[in-house]
């Protein structure tokens, strides 16, 4: 074969070759898809491609899901866990469709995505051809952006601008909708310059003024907070850095969104935990007594906020985000900064630092924390010699497997929430779940992606005996491709976070959140090639555990928990964050409607 | 429990967008889907090459509801740039209306007479029927039409808001697509000076 540069960029190609040539040139290496007739050339190409590629020359690999909703999710757990674009390749009509959720899951974390889909050809488009669907209008308001290509010349521009659009700015999944007849219509194939979009242009760098005044407040403030987000994780390991550089110099305690875990270490002595409805004592008092609340890469979610009008009610604050729909969306905002996450911090640590300011006094705020901590919020009734509370599985887990710094992914739901309360999560990028969506389901295809992007990772998906049932097709693809992924289900045979709100809400009355008919699910994982482990109870827990790491190959553990165990902390929908719910005060109730009608 | 409505002023936003296919449905796709009003939406190619568009919209919104609606028109991708008309100052606004009257005798001399005060132009005529034509504000429309109504009004079309600020200064710049409201983006570091504005506005 000759020379990449010779043999293909100039040369008159098909669509599909183009398609794959472009993704190649962009240093894809994975693509997450499923074969159907709209995308036949391109998997034609993509398996010419591989065929033909010389010794050391690059090559994508496939991996073949399941259902195309996993291939979305799995993309996402690749992009997330590395920081590089997950892409997804698709057919038109229920492969598009199948895809969606994913997209808009995407959309919502900010996460970077590409996503191709097959359309039928151009002449077809609009008479309800065969598997066809109008997937550019389904997709334009759940997508951060989205094409349909008529013309096989601007394939691999559009290619090169998608992958641009998607990885720059706040992250997210841009779809690239392909005709049939576009993929294999001819046309050159030119190696586009560098992206100069005419409207599209992410302001990257802060207004160094701005970041002077923030580190103003910040050298003045008495009880400062830093509530950061997942804007710090997607922008990239430095903002990491500069984050624990920053809070190092001020001594500012740190709160985080669910999307934000790992930013800071969870040992991290500044560490107050996760915030909002499910977060700590300690950080949702912090919020409410601070005197500055420094937002960085977050959105002030309403899972964070709670009750808008008393949160935290004393403070200025400050808001830091690459995307200025973000900043006074929901909370006003006393000073704005629109940048890149992992810039703004090193502005304000190189303007501290030149500045040279020392440290500042904090010790009457670190004590008032110390008494919120002391209020041990995490801890949870044990009242049985035999029976595992989840929180126990929880930590049991994290304590067999945190020195191997596993990639944790989760389902949605209880599960979820005790796994963000009680995993302490030392680094970015190893904490993949489904935030803004809440898409149960998303774990297994999350974990596959990871496992994938870092092929001797321990990546593990807490899951419950529900949502793992949503994609529970994909134990193939990890079959298929011998990935040791381990699925840990907290199995207390109720979707328990619908059944938590009924008790709170509806006085227990548990419509349809009982989950009846469960496989058994030793005997499911058996059947895929996996391993199967029961732990049933307290005194199997970490041997039950062990097992789990020590096998070579994939497995899923079906561990009982305790039936009616709820997830607190909890600040209920519609109240502040001093109105928290702690185990010792758990009550059953009813509401009213205005907290009925609250999500 | 009652849904509570926040109070609404009306602005009139002008939008400079690249004139790509699905660019209106994803304009007013972002309108329903965020929940916002559209009272009218506007659209025409500008510039000679026909790349790029400017839509005139009305809305109505509590003012955090329109800030946002302002930063999340300027998050899509081929938009340009957003300018609020009615915050920025003095502005004309303009619609044109078909009106369409029937009738014979006394209402037909009466609906002449009515349209030489709002300087109406007689466009269709039959021995029946007349086709006016008139410009103006919302206002003047509507009352105008609302006279028409006593004197054999059959139809009305209307084209809807079109909105320009008074004075030299220009909306949009081609080569300088800053953002006069303060809100406008400024350069990532991998764009490179006026390369990224193909497009060319005639004076």
């Amino acid at each position: 074969m000759a020379g990449p540069e010779t043999a293909t960029h100039g040369a008159e190609m098909g669509g599909a070759e183009i398609l794959v040539q472009a993704l190649i040139d962009l240093g894809v290496e994975v693509v997450f898809g499923y074969p159907g007739g709209a995308v036949l050339p391109i998997y034609d190409a993509l398996f010419r491609h591989n065929a033909e590629a010389g010794e050391g020359a690059p090559r994508i690999r496939h991996i073949l899901v399941r259902h195309e909703q996993a291939a979305t999710h799995a993309a996402e757990g690749y992009a997330r866990s590395t920081g590089r674009p997950g892409v997804v390749l698709v057919t038109s009509g229920p492969g598009a469709t199948n895809a969606v959720t994913g997209i808009t899951d995407a959309l919502l974390d900010s996460i970077p995505m590409v996503v191709i889909t097959g359309q039928v050809p151009t002449g077809l488009i609009g008479t309800d051809a065969f598997q066809e669907a109008d997937t550019v209008g389904i997709t334009r308001h759940c997508s951060k952006h989205n094409y349909l290509v008529k013309d096989p010349a601007r394939l691999a521009e559009v290619v090169h601008e998608a992958f641009h659009i998607a990885t720059s700015g706040r992250p997210g999944p841009v779809v690239i909708d392909v005709p049939k007849d576009v993929q294999v219509a001819t046309a050159r194939y030119a190696l586009p310059g560098p992206i100069s979009h005419p409207t599209y242009r992410p302001q990257i760098e802060p207004d160094p003024a701005l970041i002077e005044q923030v580190v103003d407040m910040l050298a003045a403030a008495e009880r400062p907070v830093f509530y950061t987000g997942g804007g710090i994780i997607n922008a990239g390991p430095a903002a990491s850095a500069a984050l624990r550089e920053l809070v190092a110099l001020t001594g500012a305690p740190v709160t985080s969104t669910l999307m934000g875990l790992g930013a800071l270490p969870a040992s991290s002595p500044h560490w107050l935990g996760m915030l909002g409805m499910h977060g700590t004592y300690e950080a949702n008092h912090a919020m409410n007594r601070a005197d500055l609340v420094i937002a960085v890469g977050a959105r002030f979610d309403d899972r964070v906020t709670g009750r808008l009008d008393a949160f935290s009610p004393h403070s200025r604050k400050v808001h830091v985000d690459i995307d200025r729909s973000s900043i006074n969306k929901t909370v006003r905002i006393d000073l704005a900064v629109v940048a890149d996450a992992g810039r703004a911090l090193e502005a304000m640590v190189e303007i501290w630092n030149r500045r040279g300011h020392p440290r500042p006094d904090l010790s009457d705020w670190d004590a008032q924390i110390e008494g919120w901590r002391a209020k041990r919020c995490l801890d949870f009734p044990e009242d049985s010699e035999t029976e595992i509370m989840p929180q126990r599985a929880i930590r049991a887990l994290h304590a067999a497997t945190r020195d191997r710094q596993p990639i944790i992914t989760t389902e949605v739901g209880q599960h979820q929430m005790w796994a963000a309360q009680h995993i302490g999560f030392e680094e970015p990028n190893k904490w993949l779940t489904s935030g803004g969506l809440g898409t149960m389901g998303y774990g297994l295809p999350a974990a596959i992606g990871a496992q994938l992007g870092d092929p001797d990772a321990l990546v593990i998906d807490v899951a419950g005996e529900a949502s793992i049932q949503m994609n529970i097709q994909e134990l193939a693809t990890a079959t298929q491709y011998r990935l040791p992924v381990k699925i840990f289900i907290l199995n207390n045979e109720y979707m328990g976070m619908v059944r938590q709100w009924q008790e709170l809400t509806y006085q227990s009355r548990y419509a349809e959140s009982y989950s009846d008919s469960l496989p058994d699910f030793v005997a499911l994982a058996e059947a895929y090639g996996w391993k199967g482990i029961r732990i049933e109870t307290l005194g199997e827990l970490d041997d039950g555990i062990r097992a789990m790491i020590d096998h070579p190959g994939p497995v899923m553990v079906d561990c009982r928990v305790s039936k009616l165990a709820n997830c607190l902390p909890m600040i209920p929908s519609g109240a502040a964050h001093t109105d928290m719910i702690l185990w010792a005060n758990e009550v059953s109730g009813e509401m009213d409607d205005e907290a009925r009608a609250l999500v | 429990m009652h849904i509570k409505q926040e109070a609404a002023e009306r602005h009139t936003l002008a939008v400079i967008v690249d004139n790509q296919p699905g660019i209106l449905a994803r304009i007013a796709g972002l309108f329903t889907a965020r929940g916002y009003n559209i009272e009218s939406l506007t659209v025409s190619e500008i510039t000679e090459d026909k790349a790029v568009s400017r839509l005139t919209i009305v809305t109505s919104a509590s003012p955090p509801v329109m800030e946002q609606i302002i930063a999340q028109l300027e998050r899509l991708v081929p938009v340009h740039k957003v300018t609020d008309l009615t915050v920025q100052g003095a502005h004309v606004e303009r619609e044109l209306a078909l009106v369409k009257v029937a009738g014979t005798g006394d209402h037909r001399i009466e609906a002449l007479r009515l349209a030489e005060v709002y300087r109406a132009r007689v466009v269709d005529a039959t021995t029946a029927s007349f086709v006016f034509e008139v410009t103006g504000g919302r206002e003047k429309i509507d009352s105008f039409v609302e006279l028409m109504a006593e004197v054999g009004l059959v139809e009305v079309a209307r084209t809807g808001i079109v909105a320009i600020g008074r004075g030299a200064a220009r909306t949009f710049h081609a080569s300088a697509d800053g953002g006069s409201t303060g809100r406008g983006r400024r350069p990532c570091r991998n764009t490179q000076g006026d390369q990224r504005n193909a497009c060319v506005l005639r004076p």
